[in-house]
């Protein structure tokens, strides 16, 4: 294979860091929320890498690859759920405005 | 440079590019939008690494089912969406040095310390993977499989209830 | 699948017969209970499934006969071995003809029992029984304990069975328990429940020793092992030594200790005087437990068990096969006296069951296995056919009973007897369905040719004969008293049935409610019907000229050939005895409070037969009453002279040791605790100004610096979760950092 490992490890790493920076500086909640699926998208890819560069004949790479696609869904839906609640009571989308636990 | 290589290039170059869209794009559409384009280009990412399976599936999940409700959640709530207003918080430029910070770190890492800590392996693909990883799923790995179903039924209720009329 | 392969499939599932009512009964008891309709429902399918797992396994077995003939031949069906101690016990069921042949009459006969039982119960009128679904899962727990019974291959699980049915009886005749007579002498249900329980319990007891007898010389309770050759053998000639009767087979010994519960199970003489009073339960019960079924129990276990009872054959001197003869044709004569003489519907039919019972056991005690078998699955028909038509009946003249009581006159509510056939008369009109299939049934048991009694019956009377005649094993007396014995019982039985059709449906109605009767629901017409049809057919399997019972279960025995006199002879008497019946009681039908004229022309004697030759009363005398004061000795002896008053003397003591402890409490210990609380005190004020002044102040002052760290910190909790992240974040990156620059491996 011509593309090493190390490549697609690093695209994935950029990913990372990419949903990481959604997550930590976007105001609107669902902003927040697509950097999470990126981040998490970074995972598989370095999961699935791994899986066919060191040990292809067993099935943990891809497996573990769809664990993941299942709590990713999960997440986001029960993540939506409450973004959709959260906007029914307090009708706002900015997450600054929800700072309830305020010391 | 490899046909193989090119298409890698290509490939990663949609992946990132799409990230970049989500995460600087001040429209919420076109964040959502570059998000799926992100997903298209893993999908890719994953056929070049022969996983077809798992490329399909992520086709069909992430594409297909989370952008769809993302899109929705922002269809939702748009009355309050203002299109103009700063679409990044206070702490923006810290954000940006730290995920820098971490990229760096992890370069640095697979660049220079763990360059040959993985050894390729020698064995080719198994013949049928995806027969392989069928039966996988439901012997071996039967109970995360079972698991993970229950998780998704946890959910489902869980958002049904959360976000219910009331 | 072929033959052989669907066999061996249905023959393993055995083991689900008894399990269907079973699952039936659990539900009904746990969940469907408020539901009428799907209680009904449940114990329909239960039985249902059960019945067509029994018919499929009866004609399955029929192709294979030569291998699934007993005592040799069978088709086990193992269950599980439990460990006793050196050796261990193999539980499970089995499949040979003779379990075939059962599972032929006993799921039917449920059935429609099952199906009459919805009418009677009530269900959907208004007058429906409180307790409707718990009659269901009653009836569903002895069908499985029957069922469970039949497909058993070992004696303890063959008891296990028989005990459900023993309890099950118990609850369903005492089934209406709060009901009360005003007259103190009549029985009532709940009496008649326990009374039926504790009369099979001693034959019970008698069973179980047998079986430990069996046990210990055997070392197994498995058929297979205990009726093989070699062990009957064996145990023919090894003997017990008993205190009067001196050196004895243990073969005839575990005879006739399993006898003894066949006889209380059965209700043979002596144990016979709980199913009299058994009718007190609903008719379903009576026509389940008490003719087809569960007294059939009795008889089966004597079948089961022949190798055992032939081991030591009857001219060798095997008294048990004597004892079983003499016992079975006395009942069978004893019985059917008393049943002339009684007024009861049920009652007549209790007293004939206990007298074709005793034909059945008669049978066996002379060896003619296939006739008793035969005779126990005819009777089994139309035994619960007359019954259900004599529910029928007394359903019929309950309701007219109501219209006229409540609808016309009113004056009519002074206890009513529905039962009592001088309150009948003239319901062939009124209730056609039920008369006819009633006067087929009656014919059966009278052995009308060519209804299917005549042919058990005649089988039975031409063996005896034949015996007589040719003396094989089972010598020349006890045959020719048997066949005695049993035609002048067969004649009584003629008349005595003649009389009660008489008396039921001829003539004209003797009382309003007998005016007013009506046919009844057709669910309960139809399993009338469907076992008159039976009854009709049944015995054209069993003629001399093509015997299937013979070919099914008795290849082993020689055939018993036709005979014209004992056939003549016994159709004549059935014949004659019926006329003679329809001569006193039809052809001028009583009209109301007439007097019967066998009481007139047998005077004093019938006075003892409708008192049953006063046997209860003897019970009463010389087991009760004696039992009754002893356990009043007892009681006294508890209450008044000795453990009374040693406990109440304890008590005294206790009480004047504790008073002693008080005073002394009270002046010694009380100065101490005083004292030591003064103390206490003193040193108490000492240190509470040095509490007050010095480590309040260092208190304060910390809790003072708390709150300025306090304040200085509460910033750093913006309540921002992004905030919180970037944190966490970067102190991830600076350990990576760290893992990176320093020498760490």
């Amino acid at each position: 294979m011509d593309v090493s490992l190390t490549w697609y490890l690093l695209v994935a790493a950029a990913l990372f860091c990419m949903g990481l920076y959604g997550v930590l500086a976007r105001r609107n909640a669902v902003a927040i929320l697509m950097g999470v699926e990126l981040m998490l998208n970074a995972v598989n890819i370095n999961l699935v890498a791994f899986w066919r560069y060191v040990r292809p004949d067993a099935m943990a790479g891809q497996v573990f690859a769809i664990i993941v696609y299942t709590v990713a869904a999960a997440e986001a839906a029960v993540g939506l759920a409450l973004f959709i609640a959260i906007y029914r009571s307090r009708d706002t989308v900015v997450v600054e405005d929800i700072d309830l636990m305020k010391g | 440079m490899s046909i193989e290589q090119f298409v890698f290039i290509a490939l990663s170059a949609i992946t990132l590019l799409g990230g970049w869209i989500v995460i600087t794009n001040r429209n919420l559409y076109r964040a959502a939008l570059g998000l799926v384009l992100s997903f298209f280009g893993v999908a890719g990412l994953y056929a070049l690494l022969d996983a077809g399976f798992l490329a399909v599936v992520q086709v069909l999940i992430y594409v297909g089912a989370i952008s769809i409700l993302i899109i929705f959640a922002i269809m939702l709530t748009r009355r309050v969406m203002d299109r103009t207003a700063v679409q990044h918080n206070a702490q923006w430029g810290i954000s940006a040095l730290v995920a820098l910070a971490l990229f760096g770190v992890i370069g640095y890492t697979l660049l220079f310390r763990a360059a040959d800590q993985w050894a390729v392996s020698s064995t080719g693909l198994p013949e049928k993977p995806i027969e392989m990883l069928g039966e996988a799923l439901v012997t071996t790995y039967a109970l995360p499989f079972e698991v993970a179903s229950v998780l998704l039924l946890v959910a489902l209720v869980g958002a049904i209830v959360i976000a219910r009329e009331k | 699948m072929t033959g052989v392969e669907m066999r061996e499939f249905f023959f393993n599932l055995t083991w689900l017969i008894p399990l269907f009512p079973l699952l039936a009964f659990a539900l009904i008891v746990l969940w469907a209970n408020p539901n009428r309709k799907l209680s009904t429902w449940l114990a329909w399918i239960g039985i249902g499934l059960s019945w067509l797992l029994g018919w499929t396994i009866l004609f399955l077995s029929w192709g294979d006969i030569h291998h699934l003939t007993p005592p040799e031949g069978n088709h086990p069906v193992p269950l599980w071995t439990l460990p006793t101690g050196s050796s261990a016990l193999k539980i499970g069921f089995q499949v040979d003809t003779l379990t075939a042949l059962m599972l032929f009459m006993v799921p039917f006969v449920c059935l429609m029992i099952f199906i009459y039982s919805k009418g009677y119960m009530g269900y959907g009128t208004a007058q429906v029984d409180s307790r409707y679904s718990r009659f269901f899962a009653y009836i569903s727990l002895f069908a499985c304990g029957m069922l469970g019974l039949v497909v058993s291959d070992n004696l303890l699980t063959l008891f296990i069975f028989w005990e459900i049915m023993g309890l099950c009886s118990y609850l369903l005749i005492g089934f209406w328990y709060e009901k009360s007579y005003p007259d103190p002498k009549r029985i009532t249900p709940k009496e008649a429940g326990l009374k039926a329980f504790l009369t099979t319990r001693v034959g019970d007891v008698i069973m179980l020793l047998g079986l430990l007898l069996i046990y210990s010389q055997v070392g197994s309770l498995s058929f297979m092992d205990v009726f093989s050759h070699e062990t009957l053998d064996m145990l023919a000639h090894k003997t017990v030594m008993l205190p009067i009767f001196g050196s004895v087979p243990v073969a005839t010994l575990a005879a006739l200790l399993l006898f003894g519960g066949a006889m209380g199970k059965s209700a043979q003489f002596p144990l016979h005087v709980w199913l009299p009073d058994a009718m007190e339960g609903p008719t379903p019960v009576s026509a389940l437990i008490h003719a087809a079924t569960m007294v059939s129990a009795g008889v089966y276990l004597v079948a089961r068990s022949f190798p055992l009872f032939a081991a030591v054959p009857l001219v060798h001197g095997g008294t048990q096969l004597a004892v079983v003869a003499f016992i079975g044709a006395f009942t069978a004569l004893f019985a059917s006296t008393i049943a002339l003489a009684q007024n009861d519907i049920k009652r007549v039919l209790a007293f004939s069951t206990i007298s074709q019972l005793g034909y059945m056991i008669a049978a066996l005690g002379i060896g003619a296995y296939i006739a008793a078998v035969f005779h126990l699955i005819t009777h089994a028909f139309f035994k619960a056919l007359l019954f259900l038509g004599s529910g029928s009946v007394i359903h019929g003249v309950e309701h007219g009973h109501h219209e006229v009581a409540h609808g016309h006159h009113g004056h009519e509510e002074e206890a009513f007897d529905a039962n009592d056939m001088m309150n009948m008369g003239g319901l062939l009109s009124k209730m056609p369905r039920t008369a006819w299939t009633f006067i087929i049934g009656g014919g059966a048991l009278a052995g009308i040719v060519p209804l299917a009694g005549f042919w058990s019956k005649d089988e039975i009377l031409a063996h005896a004969w034949h015996e007589f005649q040719h003396g094989h094993d089972f010598g020349t007396f006890w045959p020719l008293f048997v066949w005695l014995l049993l035609t002048i019982a067969a004649a009584l039985t003629a008349f005595y049935t003649s009389r009660q059709i008489c008396l039921t449906f001829l003539g004209r109605p003797r009382t309003e409610a007998a005016k007013h009767a009506h046919e009844s629901p057709p669910s309960m017409t139809w399993p009338l019907m469907l076992l008159a049809f039976f009854a009709l057919i049944l015995g054209l399997f069993g003629t001399p000229w093509a015997n299937q019972y013979h070919h099914l279960i008795g290849e082993a025995f020689e055939a018993t050939p036709f005979d014209p006199f004992v056939a003549g002879l016994s159709t004549a008497l059935a014949v004659g005895g019926m006329f003679l019946g329809w001569l006193v009681y039809g052809r001028q039908p009583l009209a109301a409070g007439e007097v019967d004229p066998l009481k007139r022309w047998l005077g004093p004697v019938h006075k003892v037969l409708e008192n049953k030759y006063y046997v209860d009363e003897l019970y009463q005398l010389i087991i009760i009453r004696p039992i009754i004061w002893l356990t009043q000795i007892f009681a006294k002896f508890d209450y008044d002279w000795v453990i009374n008053r040693i406990v109440n003397f304890a008590g005294e003591a206790t009480v004047f040791v504790s008073e002693r402890w008080g005073e002394f409490d009270l002046v010694i210990v009380d100065g101490l605790v005083n004292l030591v609380g003064r103390a206490g005190a003193a040193i108490a004020t000492g240190l509470d100004v040095f509490d007050l002044g010095i480590v309040d102040g260092i208190v304060n002052r910390v809790g003072d610096g708390i709150k300025a760290g306090g304040r200085f910190l509460r910033p750093l909790q913006t309540g921002r979760v992004q905030n919180y992240l970037i944190v966490a974040v970067t102190t991830l990156i600076v350990i990576l950092g760290l893992y990176l620059v320093l020498p760490i491996t």
